[in-house]
């Protein structure tokens, strides 16, 4: 035996409780040494960072403390009033709040401690909810979205005055979006409630464990990186390294797409082969592809489900029921599944396509086998040539133990006023009071006080330069100096607005008996696509949902009609979200690879051919260096260049090359960004124009386009007009839409597009369109990592005229016209519609 | 004259249309102008909409009086109509008029001295504009036109109405464009909404049922530069 653990049992008969330390032993258990360090920190009155690897007995080390102290406490005595809530445990899915109180349902009640424990979902019913509110359970597991309606209610401070411990799991997942913005706020209010709250976070392994460390406790001293608070820090080192292969297929590895079709039967032998297998892949189109032909090629039958985000919530609820029942043989999902849900007896993981983050395959590869000492196993099956590097370098940094988390950004405005009207409404405040309580919270620890000024007047009249609102007012300062809501309809308006998610207009897939077109009666709802994809369809149409083909048969009010379909020509929906671009660290490793021609070994013959061949035929770039190839093609002129910065990054680049071209007359026609190139292609011969200097391939990809280039086009954006909308939902400016609102139609409602113009034109300054510009920069645009690209290939530009289609450009130039190219030009698509009809008419 | 100098040049002969025998021109900026007649009518302003959202609570920006006024000062300005026929829904509710900041109210006034203005009942503004001047009228007739909101049931020859802020959209190339637009068939003619703040409604919807001769529609839809007239059997719905 070796030193540690007896000291853990020592430590375990100090700290745990009779009941527990019998339970471990009749299990024939010992407590973790992370287990008791927790405890024993806890119970010091600390807050900590627990990180761990999957299957460290997280979860039951978080709420270790609560448990403990709930064995401890005395048992309410008949006719003495409710016990507040002790625990709050915040996961950011619903999904795992479930899950956690079966998990955690199961030792509380072997151990037999009088312990209740609740869910509190966007799914619990209002009876329920009611009656939480009266008898408050000890423990209760809920979202941040649920934290935020509690706070805002007029009782929350009664209802959390007995509360001890929040527990936050998947931390590093949360803190990186606006959800976490507006969870941040929620525990600076409940530390408010309680000034001796303490937090408990529970993260898989990050690169900057002191951002998280922060995050969990108040701020309330200067930022100053030595003097701030930080939680305490337990870390868990990492259990058996993972087995993890890529696949070297029999079959040949396309050049471009991202269905992997081509893998099918080695996919579906590796299932047969194991007990279950998850499915991973990054959008929602490409599990309902991946479902569809792993079907088709199930001769035996076994049980393989899909689980996505935009099904039915019921049937969801089914597949992850199985899945724990250990009734499935494989589930192919998305992201919905990603984090740290542990169900049933997975033995393999299988990842369709690049997982463009090397965390996030680490993430993935975790839930395969949750026993901590074993290796889990997991396959890798890129979708083409370009993934295929992807995939080495993921699998080589999940070797080296690399992090690529997304760094923290600063608190977002919008999310603050969501948070201050929310706290209108729970009560009174004062604005400097509420000030300080707010720059406790990480995010918002350089808040200046002038912004909050501005936060709240946004609030309060909607922020204008012209004030033409003040009798319209949503909050009032009373005279005894408190804020206040005006009317107990603002309150009500608030609660239907909550939260960060803004998702794109949806319609209700409704399924109809075939043949009876619109006019059949109403069947299940399957799930809910988004509304411009709807609006691409014609009756007739058929398309893949759910796991099934779809006859589209129209459009009713908020519901997409639909009935059984068949057919050839089967169109899989696209969903905007769920893009995930490639990472910084991950786009470096690839440079680093194509770059040695020694690593090619690693990879299959097939794609090493091709680099060879690229070598051959025009140019690999070094390291640093980015490659800019040109080359005529049918009667047009293209421009290839290979940054690997991800397809946001190179989407904004082709916005602004474009621009540039125009200005020099080179009359470009447009471009395509996938994760690893660019191509754009023109009427005029760029490589001329590069070699007289007008402008030269340096000028052209000069920083400066970061400056009015980037202004000008960013006005116009229909990106930026999409964040505007999402800012101005979360921000409380415009309504979030709810299914059967969309009735009333275009004519009442005022879009955000129209806002947007009209602000933009009379106040650019405005708090709103400030946030705005800031989210998309950092988002959707991913400004900053195209800048540092621009400056780190400055003076390293290798441009290779060509005089045909070189070997790396295929890739993307197979993406042309498969991927629709947003923004400007829209009113030549309408000349063309109207010369077509003079055309007809014989008039031209 | 200077006016009638910058009127001639607005005006080619090619982008004058034909409605129940009066010369019309449709401007990409979505006002119709009657050259013969010195008319100008402009359609569904909806002037203090923000407003209007303000008081049940939704404070969108107030500029939307503002916009739309410096707008449509521009078309005035351009071609100096002698009649202006504001063709109902000017203002978001009833209450429009009182609530208008004194500024732009002086800059509406401005507009409308010198020449005959009407103002068409509409169903957000059924009665006559506080403390403004011009003639409420529940429709206008002049020469073989007549001016009214709602489009009528039965078709009318020369009727101009709004009220239904018609849009079009096309595909082309696999890419989706929607624009407002003027939906005419030659004997009617449906505005597009004005106003900053006002959505729309495809043509093809079925609140249009009926109201056009389909072999002759046509959807003028509004352009960065110009007008592009597309036929009706190149429209999508949606």
């Amino acid at each position: 035996m070796t030193e540690q653990p007896r000291l853990a049992e020592q430590n375990a008969s100090v700290l745990l409780p009779e009941p527990f330390a019998r339970w471990f032993g009749e299990k024939g258990w010992s407590p973790r040494v992370h287990q008791l360090e927790l405890l024993a920190k806890a119970e010091a009155g600390q807050s900590v960072l627990l990180i761990a690897p999957t299957g460290a007995g997280k979860t039951l080390a978080g709420f270790l403390p609560s448990l403990t102290e709930l064995a401890r406490r005395s048992r309410r005595k008949p006719g003495e009033a409710h016990r507040g809530i002790h625990t709050l445990y915040i996961s950011p899915l619903k999904a795992l709040a479930v899950d956690i109180e079966r998990n955690l349902g199961k030792p509380v009640e072997e151990i037999g401690l009088p312990v209740t424990i609740e869910t509190r979902t966007g799914d619990t019913p209002s009876h329920k909810r009611q009656r939480q509110k009266l008898v408050p359970p000890d423990i209760l597991l809920t979202t941040p979205e649920q934290l935020a309606l509690l706070i805002a209610s007029n009782d929350a401070r009664r209802f959390f005055e007995d509360l001890r411990y929040v527990v936050l799991d998947e931390l590093h997942s949360l803190v990186t979006s606006k959800r976490g913005h507006l969870l941040a706020l929620g525990l600076a209010r409940l530390r408010a409630f309680v000034p001796g709250l303490q937090t408990i976070g529970l993260s898989a392994t990050v690169a900057e464990p002191d951002e998280l460390r922060r995050w969990l406790v108040a701020q309330n001293r200067p930022i100053d990186a030595k003097s701030s608070e930080m939680a305490g820090l337990i870390t868990v080192a990492g259990g058996a390294k993972p087995d993890i292969s890529i696949l070297d297929s029999r079959e040949r590895v396309p050049w471009s797409g991202h269905s992997a079709r081509y893998a099918i039967p080695e996919i579906y032998e590796a299932i047969r082969k194991h007990r279950t297998t998850l499915l991973f892949v990054n959008t929602r189109s490409q599990a309902e592809l991946l479902f569809q032909e792993l079907w088709r090629a199930n001769e035996d039958a076994l049980p393989i489900a899909l689980h996505h985000g935009s099904l039915d919530v019921g049937q969801r609820r089914r597949v992850e029921k199985a899945m724990a029942d250990n009734a499935l043989r494989a589930i192919v999902a998305t992201s919905t599944l990603d984090l740290g849900i542990d169900w049933g007896d997975v033995d393999l993981v299988v990842h369709v396509g690049a997982p463009k983050g090397a965390s996030r395959l680490a993430q993935r590869i975790g839930r395969a086998n949750h026993r901590m000492d074993e290796p889990s196993k997991a396959i890798l099956i890129p979708a083409n040539r370009f993934e295929v590097l992807e995939c080495r370098a993921a699998l080589d940094a999940n070797y080296l133990g690399a992090q690529d988390t997304t760094p923290l950004i600063k608190g977002a405005l919008d999310v603050l006023s969501q948070h201050v009207l929310g706290v209108a409404c729970g009560g009174p405040f004062d604005a400097d009071l509420l000030f300080e309580e707010v720059r406790g919270a990480a995010p918002y620890a350089a808040l200046e006080r002038e912004t909050f000024g501005r936060v709240i007047d946004f609030v309060a009249t909607g922020g204008y330069a012209l004030k033409n609102y003040e009798r319209y007012a949503r909050i009032r300062r009373n005279k005894d100096g408190l804020w206040r809501i005006s009317h107990p309809s603002v309150a009500q308006q608030y609660r239907l607005n909550v939260g960060t998610i803004v998702e794109m207009p949806e319609l209700n897939v409704r399924y109809v008996r075939q043949g009876r077109g619109m006019a059949g009666r109403g069947g299940p709802v399957l799930g809910k696509i988004e509304e411009y994809f709807a609006e691409t369809l014609r009756p007739g149409d058929n398309f893949l949902f759910a796991g099934k083909v779809l006859r589209f048969e129209g459009i009713r009010e908020n519901e997409c009609v639909v009935s059984n379909g068949a057919g050839a020509n089967i169109i899989v929906p696209s969903y905007a979200g769920g893009k995930f671009p490639l990472s910084t660290y991950l786009a470096e490793q690839v440079r680093a690879m194509l770059a040695d021609s020694d690593r090619w070994k690693a990879l299959p013959e097939q794609v090493a051919d091709w680099l060879r061949l690229q070598k051959e035929k025009s140019v690999l770039p070094k390291r640093g260096d980015l490659l800019v190839e040109t080359f005529p093609r049918g009667n047009r002129n293209y421009m290839i260049a290979y940054p690997f910065e991800g397809r946001l990054a190179h989407q904004t680049l082709g916005m602004l090359l474009t621009r540039r071209l125009e200005r020099a007359h080179a009359r470009p026609l447009g471009f395509v960004a996938t994760d690893y190139s660019l191509a754009v292609w023109a009427l005029d011969d760029m490589a001329a124009l590069f070699k007289a200097k007008k402008p030269s391939l340096a000028a052209l990809f000069d920083e400066d386009m970061l400056g009015d280039d980037l202004e000008a086009w960013l006005n116009d954006s229909w990106m930026l007009k999409r964040t505007f909308r999402t800012c101005a939902v979360i921000a409380g400016l415009i309504e979030k839409r709810y299914p059967g609102q969309e009735k009333s139609g275009r004519q009442v409602t005022v879009s955000a597009d129209l806002i947007y113009d009209v602000l933009r034109s009379h106040e650019p300054d405005h708090i709103l369109l400030q946030a705005t510009r800031t989210d998309a920069s950092a988002g959707l645009l991913d400004v900053s990592r195209l800048g540092e690209m621009l400056s780190r290939v400055r003076g390293r530009i290798v441009h290779k005229h060509l005089d045909q289609i070189s070997p790396l450009a295929v890739p993307v130039m197979l993406e042309i016209g498969k991927e629709s190219v947003n923004g400007g030009a829209n009113d030549t698509l309408l000349m063309e519609a109207a010369d077509l009809v003079e055309e007809a008419m014989g008039r031209s | 004259m200077n006016f009638s100098l910058s009127r001639a040049t607005l005006i080619a002969e090619a982008d004058l249309i034909g409605i129940a025998g009066e010369r019309a021109v449709c401007d990409r900026r979505g006002v119709l102008y009657f050259p013969d007649l010195r008319l100008l009518a402009v359609s569904d302003l909806h002037l203090e909409k923000g407003s209007s959202f303000a008081k049940r609570g939704a404070l969108i920006p107030p500029y939307d009086t503002g916009a739309t006024l410096l707008r449509l000062q521009a078309v005035i300005a351009d071609y100096q109509p002698r009649i202006v026929v504001s063709l109902g829904d000017s203002f978001h509710d009833g209450g429009g008029a009182e609530r208008m900041h004194s500024s732009f109210r002086e800059r509406l006034e401005a507009m409308m001295a010198g020449r005959d203005w009407f103002w068409v009942a509409g169903n957000h503004d059924p009665e006559a504009p506080a403390d403004l001047p011009g003639d409420t009228v529940r429709e206008l007739a002049i020469g073989s036109l007549v001016f009214r909101h709602e489009p009528s049931k039965q078709r009318v020859e020369g009727e101009i109405a709004g009220h239904l802020h018609p849009c079009a959209r096309i595909v082309q190339r696999g890419r989706s464009v929607r624009r407002r637009c003027f939906a005419g068939d030659g004997g009617r003619m449906i505005m597009p909404a004005f106003g900053a703040y006002t959505g729309s409604l495809n043509v093809l919807d079925r609140a249009y049922a009926g109201l056009f001769r389909l072999e002759t529609l046509v959807a003028y839809m509004l352009g960065a530069e110009r007008i592009f007239a597309i036929s009706g059997s190149m429209l999508r719905p949606g």
